[in-house]
Formats: C-alpha cells, structure tokens, sequence
C-alpha cells in the first residue's frame, strides 16, 4: 500500500445550507500516521466537515478522498471495505443504549462476522474486554448499560468501539466536551497511547486548548470557510491572520487570568 | 487504485507445533483469516516451566483480533512466551496483549428461576409502591389548588381539552358509530329469529349507554392521550425541564398532572356521550334496514324502556377512566429516565397498563353494580 497517498485528502469543498454556505472550497489533507485537529469557532464547520468526512453528507461541491478513493464514486463493497478501515467516535458517543458496553464494543466484530468469518462469542466477548481495559474502563463497566456511565467513561467506551476493528484511521469528534480537565488530560493521554499502540491516524476534533497543545501533530483553524492555517500548535501562536490570532489572545486569557475582571465585565 | 488488502485473500491463520515447546504460527491471523481457526484451536500448550517459543515468521497478516486469540489460547503461559521472528509492529501489539490482564468475562449470572421471579415480583411491589405514592401526591396537589383554584393553569386545562378531547372526536364518533351498527347487525338475526324485532332498542341502548361507549372511549383515548402524556412528561425529564422546575419553585404536580387530569375528567365523559349518540344511531340505521324499526319507533322505544341511570352509570365510569388513564400516563411519564429509548419505553407501558385497568375497573363496576341492583 503507497505509504504516500493522503489518508483523507479533502479539495476544494463548498458546503451550502440553503442560502448559508459553511465551506468555501476548503481543502485539507491528513498524512499517515498523524494526529491532526481541527479547531474553530461554533458555525465554522467542524462536525459538518467531519461527517462530509464518512461520508454521512455530500459535500455541495468538491472531492473527498480516503485512502486515495474517491468517495463520490465509491460502490457498495468498496463502501463495505472502507468502513472496515476506520473508527468513528462521536460527540455523545453514539453507544447503543440497547446493548452493553461489551456489546457494543463487540458490536463491530460481529457485524464484520457476517460476512462469512463468524468468530466464537468467548473470542469477541474477550476482544471486547481488552479494548476497554486498554481504553482505561475498569473490567464492571463491560456489563453496564451505557446510561450507567459517566460522561468520562462514556468517551472511552466510545473509543473503545472505535478501536475494535484496529482502524488505520481513528476520526473522534470533540473526544473532550463536556468533561471535567482531569477526564480531559486522561482522554488526551489516552489518544497518544492508543496512536503509540495500534498507529492509527487519528482526525480530531476539538477546541480545548490543552488538549491542542498535548496531543496533534497539527492544527487546522477553519475561519471564513476554509483552512486559516495547518500547522503545529507552536507555529500557529505566530499566525498573522486575525481569526487564528484571536484563538490564542482568548486562549492565553482563559488559561492564565491573572487579573480578574469584574464579573459585570466577564459575562 | 489502492484497494483494500482484502480484496487479496491470503491464506487462512494456522498453528502448528514444530518441536515440543515450539509453536508456528503461519497464514492471516486477522479477524477475518481466523474465524476457522478460532473454532478448531489445539489444547492449550502446558510446558510445566520450560520455555515456550511461538514463532511469528510465517505470519501474513495481524491485528488485534488474532492477538487476542493468540493470548487467550496461551492462557497463564501467556507471560513466559518467547517471541521469535515476527515482525517488529506485530509483535509489540502481541505483547501488548499479552501484557493485558483482563479477568475472564464473568458469566452473567442471572440467579436461576427463583431469583428472577423473586426480582420480577419485588419490581411490581416497588412499581405499585410508587404508583400509590404518586396518587397519594397528587391528591395532595389538588387539595392545595382547591383551596386555591387560582393556582390552577385554566389555560392549559383548555389546552389540554381541546387536544385530548375536542381533537379525538371524529375518531371516537366514527368508531362508536361503527360499533353501534356492529351490535345491531349481529343482534338482528337472532331477534329476527323470535319475531322480537323491537328488542333491538334495548340490545343497542344497554350495550352502548353501559359498556361499548364508555369502554372503548376511554381505550382510545388511552392509546391518544395516556401514550402523549407520558411521552412529553418523559421527554421533560430527560431535558431537566421537571428538574428546572422544582429548582423554581413551581411543583410538577400542579403545573403537569392536574391540568391534564381535570381536561381528561371534562373531556372524556363528553367525548362518551358523543359515542353514546353515534353508537345508538349507528344502531337505528341498522334497525332500520335490517329489522323494518323506523327511526320513530326506535326513539319512541328508547325513551320509554331506557332509564336515565344507564346513561349516569356510562358517565360515571368514563369519569373513572379519565383518572386511570391521566394518572398512569403522567406516572409513567416521571419515572422515565435520563436515556433516550426510556421515553420510548415508558409511553408503551403507559398504554399498556392503562387499558389493562381500564378493563379491569370496568369489570369491578360491573359486579359492584350487579350487586347494587343498578
């Protein structure tokens, strides 16, 4: 397999919503092997870039390509090979409130079984119990339901689904919202591992600042319908564009404040 | 194109001993070359203290599936395997699975009969617990708006009226309507028989007035309203709404069950008498072409055999039907959970058990009633 072929190679994407258009020909590349987030203010386009990402939505215009296809012209097995390859996480998690956690982590396993390679249940039962052990769960949450969960294990369950098919491509939607900093350091910690363990390229995306200082390789600000910039998070700090410049001025105020404002001011 | 690599089938896992505590390992041990393997493992290796070696250099293929299996056909000598030629990524993820200790999944141990029925009945205890509480509350809810009508939402009591009653109306009538001519048509021809054609006034005017219009009302009005009730009081659990608005002070009680109980308690014995009009006319039509009873005869009849009592008694019970059906469908509602597929659940068994007491109440009328001579 050509290690030089862009795992997701996105050009040129415009992204219309009746009359609001999100993405103005926006291009964005993922090499193999890395990590990179994508960050951006609320409207900008984040999620609906992901899902244009599965394919979940088509983008108005412009070429999406995984792993070298073409995903507008992809046929139902080429479809069925494609999702074998990646694992998706998504901001609620997406676990099946009708299933267990091991079940749902076993869930792919299982649906990939029908295509004539059944496994023994003790065998998917067992892979399940190892991913959630690798995701951090401890081994009593395999038989909760997800609604049992805290929002922290919810996210590492999640991935653990993701992780089932040991996917070449790891895309994890804000893997962070909602959690308390100390979930959200062992969430990023989490993802390093996981990279170091099973070398996937993993999208992301987030705007919590620790967590794009901690974890990506690269970080792509979208702004005015596009890529502002793509860069690691040191470079990004010495962007020129305004957008990206105000990402880190609030970004230094929210991680150091050191006069506090009077409340009438911050709210 | 770069096609996936399973489009090449490579050869299916194997695991063949070479020499004594020696093992190969050959073929595509991924999750889809060893799902034949996975069925058909040799004994697990038990080398009493030498070392075991597993040979990797014939693998085709890995992931973490085949790691697993690896591992767990290993079992205890998984630590003490020595790894020899595989390559480098694959063998740092076998010794990562084999680094894992995870406790064999526990058999889900549900207790055996005697424990599930034990759990199943404590379940219905507590439900009837709960149940009776919530009565209990609401009870006291509508003490405290008695003594203080202006605290009753008038505005929603209307709203609910309008939606739970005034909107059923076409189906309830068309249906009493359909039941009415049902009755009279099945009655005609065993009437017909014994020349007592006339009786057909009292078959229709018994049956609607006391049992079919009232009953069936209020099962379709369960299936309308109860399912609706629990449904949004569910839906308001799961956003916080009841949360936000006990932190306000405003008690759930007061501003969710009573209005939709005291709409359904107007508008349920309303709605029977419409049905009681439909079903009786849907009889008539039928007594009229069926059994030659003109409309005239028929109404002439009708005021004279039937008392006014089988009307109140019909009322009567819708009025106890539209608490049965409120309270279970509001009840059902507050004891949703915070998950989605709860709302989902509760409305099934506000339905469910509010056209189960339904019946069951009107069964209890009609011995109390028996008895009382009515």
């Amino acid at each position: 397999m050509a290690d030089d072929v862009p795992v997701v190679d996105m050009r040129g994407i415009v992204t219309r919503f009746g009359a609001q258009t999100v993405h103005r020909g926006l291009d964005l590349t993922v090499q193999r092997g890395e990590i990179l987030a994508i960050a951006g203010g609320s409207g900008t386009g984040k999620s609906v870039l992901l899902r244009e990402m599965v394919g979940l939505q088509r983008p108005t215009e412009g070429t999406v390509k995984l792993f070298g296809q073409d995903l507008a012209t992809l046929d139902d097995d080429g479809w069925a090979a494609l999702r074998q390859r990646w694992g998706v996480m998504f901001q609620k998690g997406g676990l099946f409130g009708a299933l267990t956690v091991g079940e749902n982590v076993g869930l792919p396993l299982r649906e990939q079984g029908r295509g004539g390679h059944r496994l023994p249940d003790a065998l998917i039962d067992g892979i399940a119990a190892w991913k959630l052990a690798l995701t951090g769960l401890p081994p009593d949450a395999m038989h909760k339901t997800p609604d049992a969960l805290s929002g922290g294990m919810l996210k590492r369950a999640a991935l653990a689904r993701a992780l089932a098919l040991d996917p070449e491509l790891l895309i994890l939607d804000e893997p962070t919202s909602g959690l308390d900093p100390a979930s959200s350091v062992g969430i990023g910690e989490l993802i390093l591992r996981t990279r170091a363990q099973f070398g996937p390229s993993i999208v992301l995306i987030s705007h919590d600042l620790d967590l794009l200082w901690a974890v990506p390789d690269r970080v792509a600000v979208l702004g005015e319908g596009r890529v502002l910039a793509a860069a690691p998070m040191a470079e990004l700090a010495h962007h020129p564009h305004p957008i990206v410049q105000s990402y880190f001025t609030e970004a230094r105020s929210r991680r150091a404040p050191q006069t506090p404002e009077p409340a009438w001011k911050t709210s | 194109m770069d096609r996936p690599a399973a489009a090449v089938v490579p050869a299916d896992a194997s695991l063949q001993p070479r020499v004594p505590g020696e093992w190969a390992l050959a073929g595509a041990w991924t999750r889809q070359g060893i799902a034949r393997l996975a069925r058909a493992l040799p004994p697990s290796p038990a080398t009493a203290g030498a070392a075991l070696v597993v040979d990797g250099s014939g693998l085709a293929g890995f992931d973490s599936a085949g790691a697993w299996l690896l591992r767990q056909w290993l079992g205890a000598e998984a630590g003490q395997a020595r790894w020899q030629g595989w390559p480098p990524a694959w063998q740092a993820l076998m010794e990562l699975a084999a680094a894992t200790d995870v406790a064999p999944p526990a058999a889900r141990n549900d207790g055996g009969l005697l424990h599930r029925v034990g759990s199943a009945t404590l379940r219905g205890v507590r439900q009837a617990q709960a149940q009776l509480a919530f009565i209990g509350q609401a009870a006291l809810a509508a003490a405290a708006v008695a003594a203080r009508p202006r605290r009753l939402r008038w505005r929603s009591v209307l709203h609910h009226v309008q939606i739970g009653g005034f909107d059923a109306l076409p189906i309830v009538l068309l249906m009493s309507f359909l039941l009415g001519v049902v009755v009279a048509y099945q009655g005609a021809g065993q009437l017909r028989h014994y020349g007592a054609n006339i009786f057909v006034v009292e078959l229709v005017g018994y049956a609607m007035l006391r049992e079919f219009a009232p009953l069936m009302t209020a099962i379709i009005i369960a299936g309308r309203s109860g399912s609706s009730y629990a449904a949004q009081i569910g839906t308001m659990v799961v956003t916080e709404e009841v949360d936000a608005m006990r932190t306000l002070g405003i008690d759930p009680l007061q501003q969710l069950v009573l209005p939709r109980l005291l709409a359904l308690a107007i508008a349920l014995p309303l709605l029977t008498v419409g049905a009681d009009l439909a079903g009786v006319f849907g009889g008539m039509v039928m007594a009229r072409t069926q059994l030659d009873v003109g409309f005239h005869e028929f109404i002439d009849r009708f005021g004279r055999e039937l008392r006014g009592s089988h009307l109140l008694v019909g009322l009567g019970k819708s009025l106890v039907f539209a608490a049965v059906i409120a309270v279970i469908g509001c009840f059902q509602g507050f004891r949703t959970r915070a998950s989605a597929d709860s709302v989902g659940r509760q409305t099934t068994l506000a339905v469910v058990q509010a056209i189960f007491l339904v019946i069951v109440v009107d069964a209890a009328f009609s011995v109390v009633f028996s008895r009382l001579g009515l």
